[in-house]
């Protein structure tokens, strides 16, 4: 796996915890070994289970053997007979244009809050922290009402517009913890050498930047396409559901049917994870910025 | 961008007469000034976008949110459109009624307990759980990627796919749970149907969503401290437990109070696991301040907006409160946040 850059690169030195004077003990190492074993169980079992079962014919769902008949007709069916395929599409185009619009909105908020003092910048780090705070509840209604006035229920602008309300405050948030990584005497020597505040954001920074625009990105990304509630209630009719409201039909409305609903899981994982892997290069340093500054 | 010609003359101006730009603050005050405001142009023109943002999409329905809370506004009486017919909207005005009826009746009271409960446990479980996996995870060891990968997991598939395994998996008839316990010989467990098992079962998926996030926070933080004061403490006798205690608890704090206060509030309003795993039943057992509020809105008929928004404001106020409380103690420790 390509994964291992990341940590081999932080722990390039003598790993922090190891012992520096004698090893660690054999039995000290099987216990280790032993609960990252049990852990790693339990965090893959539920994800692999479904996978498993996905391969399985839908009448045998519900059994306990691991493999059984493995066949694709789950698959088949559900791109067949299920508006699956749509529901993804809803699902990528919401996803998509909320991160693109998202972080093209704050990254320029996220460098002026980061480099200048200037009269306000204290309540609007606030309000980007308070808004984060929001539970759904508190706007739901108020939205729902708003978008059905303006006729954008049921329709992929408006959970757009509605999943900004998460993804600007956040973004800004979270890529201000990223410009503070960088250090300032790279804007000085941009000062220096005539750039504008502006030219320095856009040729400077920017590019340097961009490890922490693909992580704010892949947030914004997972949160639209993971978010359920705002999608539940906004969206009906099998032509407009996105992906969280359409697993919804499987278990619900015709019982439960963990064939297509398993199948459909793991399509609906790996964009993610993929986006995640991609990611996940950065995770560390991104958090670790965005955690310790913000 | 369409800014940078007019103003680089300004920024070049400035930098002829001060060489090091905005830092010293020579020249003569009406010139500071100008500059100065030069400067705050630039950066309100670059908050310009989200403060427009967040005022038009988050600034106006909250507005409008707290409004309804002090209506006694629901579906039969809120404006609304049938075909080409516009029927205004006849709520009115109930002044604080919605906010004594919650505050004073059990329902609310109820409901926050259950939702502090619910907070309290996912959230201490998640933190030591995920502490002792970076620990772990900080260490020489072999495979540690791999390991790394699959402890990453439950984070990198979408958390509503993750929920309905976890369903299929607690499914009382014939989910894998109760079919390994029927083949030692044990009963069914009614994992999502009797109220107290269905509320450790929503705990344990939440805790299973949580921990990748807290581990990859805290291993972060663990990387960033030195190893020479680990060497520094072995040289002088310190156990392992004291090397912990007194440098990886210290040098952990600025993230793991980050982290904790994030998780909280996420926590606090976490919708979906509650909503997809349980719907908050069975009965109202398992149903957060959240889910509570929008079922109000969306799940009971009439719809009562009103209630659902008051319960909304609530809720914020509440965070509000415990973010305040949060920093205070944290100043207080001298931490500066």
């Amino acid at each position: 796996m390509t994964t291992t850059t990341p940590t081999a690169r932080h722990a390039a030195p003598p790993a922090t915890n190891a012992p520096v004077r004698g090893r660690r003990s054999p039995l000290a190492s099987v216990a280790l070994h032993v609960t990252l074993i049990v852990a790693s169980v339990v965090a893959v079992f539920p994800v692999l289970w479904v996978l498993l079962t996905s391969l399985k014919p839908a009448k045998y769902a519900t059994t306990t053997d691991f493999f059984k008949e493995t066949t694709f007709e789950n698959y088949t069916n559900l791109l067949r007979d299920t508006p699956f395929l749509t529901w993804f599409g809803n699902s990528l185009l919401v996803a998509g244009l909320t991160t693109l619009v998202g972080v093209f909105i704050s990254a320029t908020t996220g460098y002026a809050v980061s480099r200048f003092r200037f009269p306000g910048k204290r309540g609007l780090m606030w309000t980007l922290l308070i808004t984060q705070m929001f539970p759904v509840a508190v706007l739901i209604v108020p939205i729902y009402n708003i978008m059905a006035s303006l006729g954008l229920l049921n329709q992929s602008a408006g959970l757009v517009i509605t999943y900004l309300t998460i993804a600007v405050p956040f973004c800004a948030w979270m890529m201000k913890g990223f410009f503070d990584g960088i250090p300032r005497e790279i804007d000085e020597s941009g000062y220096v050498d005539g750039l504008t505040p502006f030219g320095t954001f856009w040729r400077l920074i920017l590019p340097l930047a961009k490890p922490g625009i693909a992580v704010t990105a892949f947030y914004s990304f997972i949160t639209a396409w993971g978010e359920v509630a705002y999608a539940s209630a906004f969206m009906v009719g099998d032509e407009n559901l996105t992906l969280a409201g359409g697993l919804q039909k499987f278990v619900n409305q015709y019982g439960a049917q963990w064939g297509p609903m398993t199948a459909a899981s793991v399509l609906i994982a790996i964009p993610a994870a993929l986006v995640f892997l991609f990611a996940q290069r950065h995770l560390v340093t991104g958090m670790s910025a965005g955690a310790v500054k913000g | 961008m369409a800014v940078d010609t007019p103003s680089q003359s300004v920024a070049k101006a400035a930098g002829e007469h001060v060489a090091r730009g905005r830092s010293r603050g020579t020249g003569t005050p009406r010139r500071a000034a100008k500059r100065s405001l030069a400067t705050h142009w630039y950066a309100w023109a670059m908050i310009a976008p989200v403060v427009i943002v967040i005022g038009v999409i988050i600034g106006y329905p909250l507005v409008r949110g707290i409004y309804l809370s002090f209506t006694d506004a629901n579906e039969r009486n809120v404006a609304r459109s049938i075909g080409v017919n516009e029927i205004p909207a006849t709520y009115e005005f109930v002044g604080l009624e919605n906010y004594t009826d919650a505050l004073t009746g059990s329902q609310f009271l109820g409901t926050l307990g259950w939702t502090v409960v619910w907070t309290v446990s996912c959230v201490a479980l998640t933190f030591v759980l995920g502490l002792a996996l970076a620990n772990i995870l900080n260490r020489k060891i072999a495979g540690r990627s791999v390991y790394r990968m699959m402890l990453i997991l439950p984070w990198a598939v979408p958390g509503f796919v993750s929920v309905f395994a976890w369903r299929f998996l607690y499914d009382e008839r014939r989910g894998l749970l109760n079919q390994i316990l029927s083949g030692v010989g044990l009963d069914a467990v009614p994992w999502l149907n009797d109220p107290l098992m269905a509320k450790f079962a929503v705990i344990a998926v939440n805790v299973w969503l949580g921990i990748p996030f807290m581990m990859v926070a805290l291993l972060g933080g663990l990387q960033s401290i030195p190893g020479e004061l680990y060497e520094a403490a072995e040289m002088d006798g310190a156990n392992a437990w004291q090397r912990f205690r007194n440098i990886t608890m210290p040098g952990l704090r600025s993230v793991s109070t980050t982290v904790l206060l994030l998780s909280t509030i996420w926590t606090f309003n976490m919708f979906p696991v509650i909503f997809l795993l349980t719907r908050g039943g069975p009965g109202e057992a398992t149903q957060i301040l959240v889910t509570q509020a929008y079922k109000f809105s969306f799940e009971i008929s009439p719809r009562d907006f009103a209630q659902s928004s008051t319960w909304g404001v609530l809720i914020l106020v509440l965070l509000m409160i415990f973010a305040a409380i949060y920093q205070r103690v944290l100043r207080k420790q001298g931490e500066v946040w």
